[in-house]
């Protein structure tokens, strides 16, 4: 059986002559919320669809909970919720009837519409036309409809858009205790790092159909561990000063060098080893790449 | 798929309750059958004067639903139906939920045809219902009406089977239309255009005009004698242009479902 809830193998997506999605291996590990992050535009919302069946995906690249997916469509497809694009709301139907309806398709009974409701807090818009609702509402009904059917995976294309503060924490609190006490997992979507950053256990960076990154938050801010960026007059004898005196060099160009930080008092020793070889130490100083500029950094390199 | 095919249906119905389409199939009916009827109520007096027998008063009194109805609502509702049932995702922007659910892709297309199917059976089983009953209501209300000296229900039965079926190829025709584009105009325009041609070549009685499934209505609503001491009920109601629209509304079936599946959904 494979950890995994999602796992695609060198995902290929094409419109027309355009590629969408190259050589995409998401893993997505059971329990985890995976936050699938790229600018507009990467292809978050085509993978979300190949991985919906949606679109059609070549056989034997995409499995939903170790099943080929084209194989077992029907199968993966009642473990799954989803929320793609703008929320898909019946508009002349009011909330609660937007709800029965799902109930309907879905075999589970009706009571369970009210349920929902209490629980993305549309009680007192039940009996509104889904056409009148706010964006934020028509956001929270949508979620509603994902979960109704209590899916083992959630789906959810950029679920906090249009959501006012209030309602973007109600959403990260649901994701967390779906995650934690209810033992789903989610993707979830996002051209904002931040939003993912609070409630992640796992990401994905996507870029122009690529993926440029994966694994743990932990890993990706491994990625970001400070460092002392230095200038002097002399910068390839400042790096063979720091490098025999045991400093992991990071990064050297014509003007800069960045080693690794590991203290202020090592901060200082370096300084004093750099001039005590007569260099001209121009600026020292600690940096730190915050993880929305480590984002850009990297879907900015290809 | 039979489980699918049936939740789906429910669900169309679920849908469509509060939608004109569904309005529609049973608002035309009252509405038309309660004018015609006012129309006999409140002419009596010049009807009772023709001195009809019983079968040419219930022909005229049908006939005037029938007319109105099969000409020229009939498409027209037809048209719009076809387009409601689809718009109804376009629209919303559905078609990617509708197909996200663990159900089996054809019993979610086989039920939208279906339910515009059943749709259209209901319109026609209330005008034949209410044309009946009305009838006999004017008889109440009359009592000189001949409406009691002949019963119309085998002959006014095989005239609305014989118009719903000769409907199906154009209801096929334009729910297909509908699936392909999302806009109004498009299929509107085609159903338009092409119910005109249909209803021209109908009327100019040309040789082939059967062959087009929009001229079917109009063919199908005219009686041929079978034989000369033939009743007049005796007319085949599978009658060739019925043949075409039941060819026509089976290989559209079809080639709607061919193309919903090759589609990707946005």
């Amino acid at each position: 059986m494979s950890n995994f809830a999602i796992e695609t193998v060198g995902l290929n997506y094409h419109f027309g002559a355009q590629t969408v999605v190259k050589d995409l291996s998401l893993q997505v590990p059971k329990g985890s919320i995976y936050g699938f992050l790229g600018p507009n535009g990467a292809g978050k919302t085509t993978t979300i669809k190949i991985l919906l069946n949606l679109l059609k995906s070549p056989a034997d690249q995409v499995f939903i909970f170790g099943k080929e997916l084209n194989a077992n469509r029907i199968a993966s497809l009642k473990r799954m919720g989803s929320l793609v694009e703008q929320p898909a709301i019946y508009t002349h139907l009011t909330g609660k009837e937007n709800l029965i309806n799902r109930c309907t398709l879905l075999g589970i009974p009706k009571s369970k519409s009210a349920e929902m409701l209490s629980l993305v807090g549309l009680t007192e818009a039940a009996n509104k036309k889904a056409g009148k609702y706010s964006l934020g509402m028509k956001q929270r009904l949508g979620i509603a409809l994902a979960l109704i059917a209590d899916p083992e995976l959630l789906l959810l294309d950029e679920p906090t858009n249009g959501l006012d503060p209030n309602g973007i924490i109600e959403i990260r609190n649901l994701m967390i205790e779906l995650t934690t006490k209810h033992g789903k997992t989610i993707l979830v979507s996002s051209h904002l790092l931040a939003e993912i950053e609070r409630t992640a256990t796992h990401v994905g960076i996507i870029n122009k159909g690529e993926l440029l990154f994966q694994g743990t938050i932990g890993e990706l801010h491994d990625l970001s561990k400070p460092v002392v960026k230095i200038e002097t007059n002399d910068q390839a004898a400042a790096a063979n000063i720091l490098g025999t005196a045991g400093a992991e060099l990071v990064q050297q160009d014509e003007n800069t060098i960045s080693v690794t930080f590991k203290g202020k008092e090592d901060m200082g020793n370096l300084n004093t080893l750099l001039i005590q070889n007569g260099l001209v130490v121009y600026s020292i100083n600690k940096e730190r790449k915050d993880l929305e500029n480590l984002f850009l950094d990297i879907t900015s390199k290809n | 798929m039979v489980r699918s095919l049936f939740i789906s249906l429910n669900s169309e119905f679920y849908k469509s309750r509060k939608t004109l389409a569904f309005w529609a199939a049973i608002i035309l009916p009252v509405l038309i059958c309660g004018l015609v009827a006012l129309g006999f109520y409140g002419n009596a007096d010049k009807v009772l004067k023709m001195n009809y027998p019983g079968l040419i008063l219930w022909a005229q009194f049908s006939g005037a639903t029938l007319g109105v109805m099969g000409m020229l609502i009939l498409p027209f509702y037809v048209m719009f139906m076809a387009f409601s049932v689809n718009n109804i995702e376009h629209k919303n922007d559905t078609w990617k939920t509708l197909f996200t659910q663990p159900l089996n892709k054809f019993s979610i297309y086989a039920a939208k045809y279906l339910y515009a199917v059943m749709l259209l059976f209901i319109c026609l089983f209330l005008f034949e219902v209410l044309t009946i009953t009305s009838g006999y209501l004017l008889q109440a209300l009359v009592p000189k009406f001949t409406f009691n000296d002949y019963n119309p229900l085998v002959l006014l039965t095989k005239f609305y089977s014989k118009l719903f079926l000769a409907s199906l190829g154009i209801l096929s025709i334009q729910f297909v239309l509908s699936l392909l584009w999302s806009d109004f105009l498009k299929p509107m325009g085609i159903g338009f255009v092409a119910t005109i041609a249909g209803m021209i070549t109908a009327n100019l009685n040309w040789k082939y005009a059967y062959l087009i499934p929009y001229s079917d209505p109009t063919l199908a609503l005219r009686v041929t004698r079978t034989g000369k001491n033939a009743k007049i009920e005796d007319f085949p109601v599978f009658s060739q242009e019925i043949w075409v629209s039941l060819i026509c509304a089976v290989v559209m079936f079809i080639i709607g479902y061919f193309i919903l599946s090759k589609r990707n959904i946005k």
